[in-house]
């Protein structure tokens, strides 16, 4: 089973890598931006039963290594079959 | 007192600890991979800079949850030492031996440069030969080394005195402009509430000779091996 996890600094956080970016936008002309901030997103392929499986283990893999919960927020996505098809296809 | 010196894939200290160890200081100590868990035949046990797994994921991140890292809980709990400088300090950050996170410095450049730290808790293991207030002077050399915890760590941290030390003026005033990655309050090192586990992102094991780069890092061995008198002289060996 397909899952995408996203991982992002929290709210509370100083992007400071999100702010140089939307600078460095703003010297090519992007002067419409109110904010950028820059996160992590992880693909992984679960062997699960189903997709509640997939998701509480990814969901536990998120919380022993691949999020730092003082830090970041994440989202657990267990993409449907058809993307993964998709997905395959596009390779 | 026996020392081991933890080698990551990537690590980049350990040899100048290990150098500092026995050369300098005259203590036994070894190498141990990151695969042991053995760590009965030790004292004090070395996490020292680099770059362990490439600092992939998040610095220390992966290196924090290997089976040597794991094995540290229970020699901290039977009286053993943990001493992490630059990667080590993020590892046991990332492990929850110690509170709060190290993240990109705020600046966003990797800074290699000498920095002064004012002491402010002479009661553990590693600084009982110092004085409150007293400045060191030790490099550091990292790119995320931004200390950071939430506003109420930072309350419990200073309640518990865990706070070592912070990024100070050659006079030992903590200012914004000597703090050289944006920490929070300047914090450059803190301890765990026993003062057993200490984490810093300065390098001790680059301030120890005086022909490079000075010594103000070997106070911190000679305060742990008890060979540091309070007013800061030497006892001979």
């Amino acid at each position: 089973m397909k899952v995408r996890v996203l991982i992002r600094l929290r709210s509370s956080i100083l992007d400071v890598q999100g702010s140089a970016v939307k600078r460095a936008l703003g010297g090519l002309g992007f002067d419409d931006l109110d904010d950028l901030r820059v996160g992590k997103m992880i693909e992984l392929e679960v062997r699960a039963a189903s997709p509640e499986a997939a998701r509480g283990r990814v969901d536990e893999m998120c919380r022993k290594l691949l999020a730092n919960p003082l830090l970041e927020d994440y989202t657990v996505e267990v993409l449907p079959a058809g993307d993964l098809a998709q997905a395959r296809a596009g390779r | 007192m026996r020392f081991a010196v933890v080698v990551f894939p990537g690590t980049w200290s350990d040899c100048d600890f290990h150098y500092v160890i026995s050369e300098v200081l005259h203590q036994p100590v070894k190498y141990v991979w990151h695969r042991e868990r053995s760590l009965d035949d030790v004292d004090c046990v070395i996490l020292p800079g680099g770059f362990s797994y490439g600092d992939y994921l998040r610095a220390g991140a992966v290196a924090g949850r290997s089976p040597v890292v794991e094995s540290l809980g229970g020699f901290v709990e039977r009286g053993g030492y943990v001493l992490g400088s630059c990667n080590g300090f993020q590892i046991l950050c990332e492990a929850g031996l110690l509170p709060g996170a190290l993240m990109r410095n705020e600046c966003l450049q990797y800074r290699c440069q000498s920095t002064h730290l004012v002491v402010e808790q002479v009661e553990t293991p590693f600084t009982r030969g110092l004085r409150r207030g007293q400045v060191l002077t030790m490099p550091i050399s990292h790119g995320e080394g931004k200390y950071h915890a939430d506003p109420e760590t930072l309350a419990l941290l200073r309640k518990r005195n865990q706070i070592v030390f912070r990024y100070a003026t050659a006079e030992g005033a903590v200012t914004r402009a000597a703090n050289p990655n944006g920490s929070v309050e300047n914090i450059a090192g803190v301890a765990s509430p026993e003062g057993t586990v200490l984490g810093l992102m300065p390098h001790p094991e680059r301030a120890a000779e005086a022909a490079i780069g000075g010594t103000d890092g070997l106070l911190l061995f000679q305060s742990l091996l008890g060979t540091l008198v309070e007013d800061g002289s030497f006892l001979k060996r």
